[in-house]
């Protein structure tokens, strides 16, 4: 089991994997807190012309992905100001002209052909070089000083933009900086996991994390707790398995939240009482039958 | 009444705006002076949510003036003095957040990047405390009842110890046990010589607290009612509404039963 740790590849495999675990989730929570939580998609389509655009120009494709995703990402942020398109149909047109773009360029490109994508787009441990790692380290750097040093922030746009607007916070850099973090999250994610199951990361951890939390900060914590488990053990299940990373780290996420999801049924139950008694508890004991029935109804929903 | 010459808080003059190809607001004069609460009334699409979306700058004006604590309103940037309750939305959030962590992003206004310290955290839990939520403060946001939520909501623009209040139809879906809430903690902000703006359906258990109420029909002032006729308005809001007679009078009888426990409740605090 421990001997997959004496190749250097698998080192720097499993450290980019630890790092896309805590990013991706740090990322995406804000993301399916306004549900937008297919935008990590989006991004990733738009990332593929950067990783082609790299392949054409000689240069390093995880770096030309990443201007590339930053451009796209606040352009969609730009559309959703303006409200000039509606929100989905804008995220379509990236999606679509993303792929196409990073398919015909790719074959532009000297020496160019598919087989080139397949790695970027489903991830692939064996060939995270040296150079990649220093990229990705980095990038998660930036990614988590923005993700949890203006938690409280983003959280209060993400929940409210208007009244985070009328308090005074800088809402719109807010938002193109979360685009931009979102942005070099899928750059840092698309080596280990792959363009196309990158969203995956960033909402299915959230997703199972909030079914078994009360809370934003607790849901943070949870979520990236579980998204380091599914890419660690995601990773060792591709390296024993030979499949690439991005399927064994997304099937082990999606079967961790069905998981989650039984086990959550009876604690929903348990914290509708706990509401209820709160409020008996509290100096204002007069809530009424309804009142509770509905706080009962919608905990169960969740 | 005399007693509110001081400056004004919001000063809209002539404003108009338009939402998309409709013109909602067409010379709107509204004035709230320090220490006054003042009550916009009138029919759904009269413009009264427009107008308070106006003064808080969320809606651009077409024409006139806008002054906010004597300050025009391309030169004012203090919007931590301006607290905020917005119409209880029904959409959930897609994450769990709790009461406390909700509340506590009343308190960015006046932190901006700065991390929350010991002052702050006093404010989140007076103003939880004001609202009766303090035992729910680790509830999530989620499981509480249309009251409760509303109830967060008022805490919220507490946290940052505004000097204007804005909120828009805060008793709409609100229970009775809420809306006494509601009417103590108005009081006690007016009593700190808060101002306040409040876009109303009807006056209920708030109208005692209420300087002057500004009726608006069809993005015009129609009227602006003073105190000694705030009873009738209660009574009846909109005029001479052809139906709702018994309702309205249904309304005030519950906006009486909350207000005496209300006060029972302020006296006993005190």
């Amino acid at each position: 089991m421990t001997e997959m740790l004496d190749y250097a590849f698998m080192q720097r495999a499993l450290l980019a994997a630890l790092l896309v675990g805590i990013t991706a989730p740090a990322v995406g929570i804000y993301l399916v807190q306004r549900r937008q939580a297919v935008m990590g998609d989006g991004i990733g389509h738009v990332a593929l012309t950067g990783v082609a655009l790299g392949f054409l120009l000689s240069t390093n494709p995880v770096w030309m992905a990443v201007l590339v995703a930053c451009l796209g990402a606040v352009a969609m942020e730009v559309v959703r100001w303006y409200g000039k398109a509606r929100g989905d149909l804008a995220l379509a047109m990236l999606f679509y002209g993303g792929m196409a773009g990073g398919v015909m360029i790719i074959n532009l490109a000297p020496n160019g052909s598919n087989a080139n994508l397949t790695t970027y787009l489903f991830g692939s441990i064996t060939t995270v070089s040296d150079s990649d790692l220093t990229a990705i380290t980095w990038l998660s750097v930036f990614v988590l000083a923005v993700s949890l040093g203006l938690r409280r922030q983003l959280f209060a746009v993400c929940q409210d933009e208007e009244f985070a607007q009328v308090t005074g916070l800088p809402v719109r850099l807010l938002n193109l900086l979360l685009a931009v973090t979102a942005a070099v999250t899928v750059t840092v994610a698309m080596r280990v996991v792959g363009l196309l199951l990158v969203s995956a990361l960033m909402v299915i951890p959230v997703a199972a994390a909030q079914q078994l939390t009360r809370g934003f900060a607790a849901t943070l914590g949870l979520s990236v707790g579980l998204g380091v488990l599914v890419t660690l053990s995601g990773t060792t299940l591709s390296y024993h398995a030979d499949v690439p990373p991005g399927a064994s780290i997304v099937v082990l996420a999606i079967g961790l939240f069905a998981l989650v999801t039984v086990l959550a049924a009876p604690l929903a139950k348990h914290r509708a009482r706990s509401v209820a008694r709160g409020e008996t508890e509290g100096t204002l004991g007069h809530s009424e039958g309804s009142d509770r029935a509905a706080a009962t109804h919608r905990t169960t929903r969740v | 009444m005399g007693q509110y010459d001081g400056d004004p808080v919001i000063a809209l003059r002539g404003a108009t705006a338009a939402l998309g190809a409709r013109q909602v607001l067409r010379g709107i004069d509204l004035t709230v002076r320090r220490g006054e609460t003042v009550a916009l009334l009138g029919a759904n699409g009269s413009g009264k949510s427009t107008t308070v979306r106006a003064v808080l700058n969320q809606v651009p004006l077409t024409g006139g003036e806008l002054e906010l604590f004597g300050t025009p309103l391309a030169r004012f940037s203090a919007w931590q003095r301006i607290g905020y309750v917005p119409q209880r939305s029904t959409a959930a959030s897609g994450v769990p957040a709790t009461v406390r962590e909700v509340v506590a992003s009343g308190r960015l206004g006046r932190r901006r990047f700065r991390p929350l310290g010991r002052e702050d955290r006093a404010a989140v839990r007076g103003a939880l405390e004001l609202v009766g939520l303090a035992p729910l403060a680790r509830e999530p946001v989620d499981a509480l009842s249309g009251g409760q939520h509303q109830r967060v909501l008022i805490a919220r623009a507490l946290a940052g110890e505004p000097e204007l209040l804005v909120m828009d139809e805060p008793l709409a879906g609100v229970d009775l046990a809420s809306q006494r809430v509601l009417a103590h903690t108005l009081r006690e902000q007016v009593a700190r010589g808060c101002s306040v703006l409040l876009v109303l359906h009807e006056l209920g258990p708030l109208a005692p607290l209420i300087d002057r109420a500004v009726v608006l029909r069809d993005g015009r002032v129609e009227r602006i009612e003073n105190p000694d006729r705030l009873h009738d308005l209660a009574c009846h809001p909109h005029g001479s509404e052809p139906v709702g007679g018994s309702d309205a009078a249904l309304r005030i009888e519950t906006g009486k039963v909350g207000l005496a426990a209300g006060e029972a409740d302020s006296e006993a605090r005190v």
